[in-house]
Formats: C-alpha cells, structure tokens, sequence
C-alpha cells in the first residue's frame, strides 16, 4: 500500500485530468481509488456507442452526453466524498491558460490527437508543472513523464509526419483500396455533399468535355424537377464511366499500367430503375432509414458485398442523404459516425477499386480506414492509467530518479510485458523546450504569408492563435480586442506574397512566431528557395532545422517507405487485421488520432534505442 | 433464422466496433459464448471482472458470500458508497453482480452461492475459465485440479495483489491458438503445467534471473498455510518469522538466501491484506487480456507466471514449468 508520505501527498494534490474517453475513464477511477480527492477533468466530446466497450463509466443512455460530467457522476456514485470539478470544453479554449494550469500539481494527459497534446505540452511548459502523457492503440500502450528541465518535453522529438498521397494517386492512378478510399471521401463526398467551392478534381476532366457537347446539364447537380434516384444514376455513369473513359484518353498514362474499366449502370444493373421504383414507394422515407444497408436488406457489415450490391448501396445512399439531410447538403464534412457517409463512402470506394482491378473491402473495414480509426480495447487503457498513477505519486513526492516511461507491448521482448525505461533528457535542440530557432525553406516571391500561417504555423507548429512579428513590425496577429483597422491590415497581409508584405519577408528574414495563451515563440529563419517538387513536398515549403535533424536514424525508418522497422511498427500494431492496418497506417490524412500509431512507432524506436537503458534494466533486477 | 444466430447482432457490432478490429469478428464470436467463473472478490479481481464483461464473454458466474465490509470496498470500485449500515448486508457477490450488469446488459451476470471448496466436479463443467483470486494455496490447488478433470478444457486462472506488488498464474493445459503471422493465421500448441507441478519444481533449477516475488509469494503463502492466517492476515510484525522460513525453504531448496531479498518479504508483510488499486488495474489488465486471449483462442498466452512491482515498473513474464 502507498506509504504515509504518499498517502499525504496524495490527499493534497490538485490534479488535471486531460480527456475523458478510453484512458480517461480507467484513470479518474483509479485516481479515486487510490485516494485523490481533488481532480479537475476536462473534455470536449460527447459519448458514442462505440466507446462503450471500453469507457465503463459510460451507458447507452448517455450517448449524447458530454463524457467529463458523466464521468464524474458514474465515479461520484461510488465515491461522493471526492471533489471533481468537469469542463465539458476544448483545452485549447483561452479559459485553460497559464494561471490555470498553475493550480495543479500534476497534469495527466489522456488525449487522441497530437495537436491538443503539443498545446498541453507548451502549457505544462510554461506553468512549470510536470505531465503526465499517455497514449493507446490495441494491445500497445505508454506512459511518458515530462518535467521542465529535468526530462524531454513532449515534443523534443519529432513525431513522423502523417501519409499524404500524390494528388495524381489519388484522382487517376490508383492502386490500393486506401486511395479509392481518400478519392470517395475527400474528392466524391466533398463534391457531392460538401463544400462545392473547394477545388475538386472530380470536374477536372470535364471542363473540355462539357465545353465540347452543347449540354448544359451539369453532370454533378440535381436539376431542377429531377428526382433523387435518376439524379444518383447520373452522378454513376458520370464519375464511375465517363471520367474513366476521359482519363483513358490519355494512353500513355496505361502503358505499364492496367487500365480501369468504365462502368456504366446499365451494364451493372440493367433493371436499376425498376428496382428502385418499388423502393421509392414504401422506402427512403426519414423515419424509417437512416441506413441504405438496411433499406437494402444488407444485414453483415464485415462482409465485402458484390459490385451490383455496392452500386446499390451507393445510389440508395445519395437518395436517403437528399431524403433525410436536405438542407445540410453543400456543408456536410465526412463524418465516420455518420452510417450515411460511410456507406456512400465505402460503396463508392469499392466501385472506383473494382474499376481499377483493386480489391474491394467490407463497409467495416472501409470505415476504418476512412475514419483513421484507432484500436482500442479496455485493458490496454486499464494498464496504462494504472502506471500514470504510479508516476503521478512519485511526481507528488518528488521522487523524480525513479521516474520511468513505460511500454506496454503485445508480445514480450525479454520476459517483458511491461517495459520501465528511464526517462530521456531535454534535446537541447528542440524549439519549443530549448527555444532553438527553426529553418523555413520557401519560395519568397510565390508563397503568400496565408500559406506560412496555415501550413507551416497552424498545421506544422500546432501555434493556435499566433502572433507573427519581423522585428519589432507586426505581420499578422489576431483577437478579439483589436483595433478594426489593424484586422484590415492583417487580413490584407494574408494574401500578400511574403516579398510584397509591408516589412518584406526574403531570404536571411527571421520572423518571431509566438502564441500568447501557449506562452510559446520560436523564431523562423527564412531561407528562400526557388523549386519545390509537387508531388514531395505538395506545401511548396519546408520546415528545417537541428531539431528536425536531430532526429535518431530509427526515427527515419517510420517515414513512409523506410525499411523493415517501420513496417514492424505496423504488424505490431495491426495484430489481426493486418491488411486493413497497413492501410490504416497509410490513410493518416488527418493528424486526429494517428498520434497513437505514432507513439507506438516512437516507442520502437526507443526500445531500440534502449539497448543501454536495457542493460541497465538487467542489472537492477538482477540486483532484486 | 440460422444465420442470425452465428452473426453478431447490430447491437454488438456497434458496442466492440474498436475491439473487433483488434481481434477480428471470429474471436468476438467465441468470446461472446464463453463462461467463466470468478471465486473470491478483491480489487484486482473487480478488475478483472470489468474488463471482460466489457469484452463481451458470454457468461459470468461470482462467488463470494463474504458479506460487504469496509475492508472489502477500500479498492473495489463495483461497490457503490458504503456506509456503515450496509455492513454485512448482502454478499459482496451480489453487490459487484449488479454493477457489472449495468457495465455491459449483452453479459449474463450470476451469483453462485456457498463455498467452492463443497462444489462437486460436475459443477466446474459449466465454465470455460476459472479465476481464483486471494486464497490459500490448498484452495487454488483444488480447484486448479477439479478444472483438470473436467472431459473439457477448463482454463485456470489465479490471481493476487499484495500491496504494491502482484502475481498471475496460468493454466491453460494443452492449449492450441491461432495467431497472425503476415497475412496469414497459423495455429500453435503451448502445455501448461497444473499449480501443483509448476510449484513442485525445484528453485535450484530456475534461472536466478527470475523475479524475486515468485520465491516471496512462495514463503508468504507456507507461512500463512503453517500458521493458519487467512491469506492477507500477515503485517511487518511477522517480518523476523518470515527471515527465518526463508532461511529454511532456501537451505531445503539448496539455493541461497539472496533468491529472496529482505526487502521483498517486508513490503509483501507491509502489504498486508492492502491492494494498491494501480497496481489492481495493471494486473487487472494483463489478467482480463490473458482470459480474453484464452477465450477466443487468439494470440499467445503467456505461460505461466506474470509479476509485476512498482518498485521497479516491470512487468514480467516467467515461465516456471517442470523440465520435460
């Protein structure tokens, strides 16, 4: 049982709890247990069916809810004398500043994107109070403590960029079920549902070809007076026959490459209009189909369905989407809890792959790939809240040499299921820790200052309300409380390429980023280059600096492409699926969620690295 | 008709979503038709319980007719607040039942009463698993044997957690389980030895190497069987009995002192009959993934022992089998 000095400690702490989902449910229960009486938890999201399997604080009825209150009913019901204060909130909203993280202790993060934890992490940083981070992907786990100037920060190693695709991969040469995939979501549901003013390659092809025929049906809206279903079928022959027919025009694109096959409905299901005829009678209607599976009669979700029964789903899914979401069509994102999208996603998927002679995969699978979905079950999170209670109570008693990162693996490496590592030290070349400038190569006279603040601040540096300054001159900044005129300006600057902004930004430039509520800076020194490949480096800029070269050579190996390691990162991680996850971790599009693939690849890294800290590890148990 | 019966239903594809896509559609299905038995109710055992009831085994069986006692609730977080006036009110069984049905409604959750030791061998050919939790080391044997002489496998499963330190043991028998290797599914075969063989082998042959705590759980246990405790009923007043059983067991075992460090012996007499609900969530995990794994009949089990302490952070795998 924890020792006197422990128990005090314990009884005393203020902590702040991070996320309310997989880990941190098992981990609010067991600070309880253990004896904390004084947890603040905040949580932005709402509870889904698909957590129950794991967030036991959870029940079907408070599907809906927000998770930090309920789960601090569910802990209070067995333990009501504990103080537990809950933000249904963002963290990164301005009332979690620095004075607030002050309050606390200790920080435990139970997060699932990497985003939100470099904002945890610079705030930690700058209140000076130790973090506690976390991160799960089925049987794989971790724990990492992070405290100022004694160990590494959260970010002092770089974490492996997610996948993107070639643009061309994705809209003409596809060879994996994933590219038809990103096709259908980013390219087919954006168009169809989404935002039509986004640049999409899916009208690309036809901008001759329409200008050519006299028509002016546009081949991807819904005429007045036409129905859903003969609409649906149009948006069939358009995308999934005439684009391929046009794309087949360009014969050397298939000289080593198979050629995709047009497919036309009328050749898929001659009898189509009939069928759905029937169908439109009794079915579509909103209260009784939120579903074209189970319109349908499509009862097994893990099975992979036929062409004609993918081309069904696909029309009866574009229907139900008009019939039940009318006025959202032109503003709907893609969304995997959405049975809508991902059935019209996955069937669009599968129709595109079987055009390309790919495989086509089962609605479940799809889902997963579309929706980066990560594994998760309830004993990994279990173990691993367990050890960030361990480490939280040598943290409250400042017992900061026995401190360890663990992994929790899914096969033993030398007996072990459970791995203590010592904690690594600050990298004194990180930027956000030690403040080390960082290089940004960029085409001065092409790129805009909106595509820096974008791209690189936002996306890259994960800088949420930036500030950016040449000198003492301001370049862009913004809040609430500014004058209107200086908004103009800024905004005007955005679009400005950086040599024309009114402090030109050129080659030797070194411009200040900084982030009040982070009390984050690092300063950018621009290096102006004048070619970018497309295809490699699509943002026509680069981030460079000793940080991003600081990294170990086992780090590299997680770069999409790199040999053997990586590729044991992602059997490690698939366990059954295998398939399905070497998709997966290729679909990383978006950074949400992908971060607990990655941590999973930083901690192969490591535990190679570790061949010391391994020895290390022999001789105190040998002592034992 | 038939079909429905072998496919998951909406509701259960919808709940292990996340989960099926760790051990696939054809584990959850067998899982969803397994019944385990738990005996004997701590805080890792509680553990234990919540992570395979929010698995989705088909049938959990508690015995435990212990009446609830504030001892019994310090790290059992299926037991709503107590007060005083509850004590002995109902059985500690039939409190957790309760909470467990709440966790996952798919789980039938029964209460078995009476003492395991009177249940006849007919009884245990109903489960698929038998966890043990706390108890003495007679007890465990017993039902580790009823288990083997079932017609059909019965996997055996003891559990306990001393303070900050804990301790799993496996029987699994003649076990064959299917894993994934690259794209395909391969079967293999591991034997498990019974408690009593796993015991019976001799310290001198096993690797120094090995974690400290199986020779300590080894002299707590003689120790509380000698001296009649019930298991947990020890403190640091019994440190100096405990040196010289050490000293005894180790002469008769031909090894040295060292096998088992003074500081061992005295954080499990610390312990008492304390858990560190941490470390009853760590051993909880690994145990509730092991009985997972054993029943759907994937991925490797471990055999047959697993420790872990938070002195070091180690969770360890030892596999103490008599030679072949």
């Amino acid at each position: 049982m924890a020792s006197a000095e422990e128990l005090a400690a314990i009884k005393k702490a203020k902590i702040l709890m991070v996320g309310a989902g997989g880990i941190g449910c098992e981990l609010l229960k067991t600070l309880v247990l253990t004896g904390f009486r004084d947890i603040h938890l905040i949580d932005m999201d709402t509870i889904e069916v698909s957590n129950l399997n794991r967030q036991f604080l959870f029940r079907k009825h408070h599907v809906g809810q927000s998770k930090a209150k309920v789960a601090r009913e569910a802990v209070l019901k067995f333990r009501p004398d504990v103080n537990i204060v809950a933000y249904h909130a963002n963290v990164k909203s301005t009332e979690f500043n620095v004075e607030f993280f002050q309050n606390f202790h200790v920080v435990l993060n139970g997060l699932d994107n990497l985003d939100a934890r470099r904002h945890v992490n610079r705030l930690c940083l700058a209140a000076g109070v130790p973090l506690v981070e976390s991160g799960t992907t089925g049987y794989l786990g971790q724990v990492t403590v992070h405290i100022k100037g004694k160990t590494e920060c959260y970010e002092c190693q770089p974490k492996p960029a997610p996948k993107t695709y070639p643009i061309c991969t994705i809209t003409s040469t596809p060879s994996k079920p994933v590219h038809c995939v990103v096709w259908a979501k980013e390219l087919a549901f954006t168009r169809l549902f989404g935002d039509k003013n986004q640049a999409n390659d899916l009208d690309s092809q036809t901008k001759e070809a329409s200008s050519a025929s006299e028509q002016q049906v546009l081949p991807l809206e819904l005429q007045e007076g036409e129905s859903v279903a003969s609409f649906a079928f149009r948006v069939f022959d358009y995308v999934f026959g005439h684009n391929i027919e046009a794309a087949l025009k360009n014969e050397d694109a298939w000289k080593s490459r198979r050629k995709p096959v047009p497919l036309y409905l009328n050749k898929i299901l001659p009898n189509i209009a009939e069928e759905f005829k029937g169908s439109c009678e009794n079915g579509a209607r909103p209260e009784n189909s939120c579903s074209a599976m189970s319109v349908l009669g499509l009862k097994n979700p893990q099975e992979v369905w036929s062409i004609e029964d993918n081309a069904r789903v696909f029309l009866k899914s574009i229907e139900i989407l008009y019939a039940t979401k009318s006025k959202a069509i032109g503003t709907l994102v893609f969304d995997k809890d959405d049975q809508l999208a991902v059935e019209f996603v996955s069937a669009a998927a599968n129709i595109r792959s079987y055009s390309f002679g790919i495989p086509m995969l089962s609605l479940f699978d799809l889902k997963g790939i579309a929706g980066n979905i990560v594994h998760a079950i309830a004993t990994t999170n279990a173990i691993i809240a367990g050890l960030i209670v361990l480490e939280a109570i040598k943290i409250l008693t400042s017992d900061f040499n026995h401190s360890r990162m663990t992994y929790c693996l899914e096969h033993p490496s030398k007996k072990l299921l459970l791995m203590p590592v010592e904690p690594f030290e600050p990298n004194s070349s990180c930027y956000v820790c030690s403040q080390t400038p960082l290089s940004l190569e960029v085409n001065t006279s092409k790129s805009k200052l909106r595509d820096v603040v974008e791209k690189i601040v936002k996306a890259k540096l994960s800088v949420h309300s930036p500030v950016i300054m040449q000198g003492s001159n301001i370049l862009y900044e913004t809040g609430e409380d500014l004058e209107k005129d200086m908004v103009l300006l800024y905004t005007s600057n955005l679009d400005k390429f950086l040599v024309d902004l009114p402090t030109p930004i050129t080659n030797g430039t070194v411009l200040s980023v900084e982030d009040f509520q982070q009390e984050f800076s690092c300063n950018l020194h621009i290096k102006h280059r004048d070619e970018f490949d497309e295809e490699k480096e699509p943002d026509g800029m680069i981030l460079t600096g000793k940080w991003l070269t600081s990294q170990t050579p086992e780090q590299q190996l997680n770069v999409p492409g790199g040999p053997t390691e990586g590729n044991n990162v992602v059997e490690a991680v698939a366990g059954e699926t295998k398939t399905i996850n070497d998709e997966l971790q290729e679909v990383d599009g978006d950074f949400a969620e992908i971060l607990e693939v990655n941590t999973v690849a930083d901690k192969k890294r490591k535990i190679q690295d570790e061949e010391q800290a391994q020895k290390r590890m022999r001789v105190s148990l040998d002592e034992r | 008709m038939e079909a429905e019966t072998d496919s998951l239903t909406e509701q259960e594809t919808a709940v292990y979503d996340r989960q099926i896509r760790v051990w696939g559609v054809e584990a959850q299905k067998r899982l969803s038709k397994s019944r385990v038995l738990v005996v004997g109710i701590t805080g890792v055992v509680a553990e234990v319980c919540k992570n395979i009831v929010l698995a989705g085994i088909g049938k959990l069986t508690l015995l435990d007719d212990k009446p609830l006692s504030e001892e019994a609730v310090a790290s059992n977080f299926l037991i709503p607040f107590f007060s005083t006036e509850d004590e002995g009110c109902c059985s500690i069984a039939s409190i957790c039942a309760e909470a467990l049905r709440d966790f996952n409604p798919m789980v039938h959750v029964f209460v078995e009463e009476g003492n395991v030791i009177e249940k006849p061998g007919s009884f245990f050919d109903d489960y698929d698993a038998v966890i043990v939790g706390r108890s003495s080391l007679g007890l465990r044997k017993h039902v580790n044997l009823m288990c083997r002489n079932r017609s059909r496998r019965v996997a055996f499963y003891t559990v306990d957690c001393r303070g900050s330190s804990g301790a799993v043991f496996v029987d699994l028998q003649k076990y064959a389980y299917s894993s994934q290797k690259g794209n395909a599914e391969i079967w293999q075969e591991k034997h498990f030895p019974n408690l009593e063989e796993a015991l019976s082998v001799p310290w001198s042959s096993i690797s120094k190497k090995t974690s400290k705590l199986f020779f300590a759980m080894r002299i707590i246990e003689e120790f509380e069987q000698c001296e009649g405790r019930v298991p947990g009923q020890i403190s640091c007043e019994d440190l100096p009995a405990l040196m010289a059983l050490r000293k005894k067991m180790c002469e008769s075992q031909a090894v040295g002192d060292s096998m088992v460090p003074e500081s061992v012996l005295k954080r499990l007499a610390d312990a008492g009959n304390a858990e560190l609900p941490p470390v009853c969530a760590i051993i909880g995990g690994i145990l509730g993934q092991e009985v997972v794994k054993a029943m759907s009949c994937k991925g490797e089990p471990l055999k047959n022992h697993f420790f872990f302490t938070a002195s070091d952070g180690k969770g360890v795998i030892e596999d103490i089998s008599p030679s072949q």
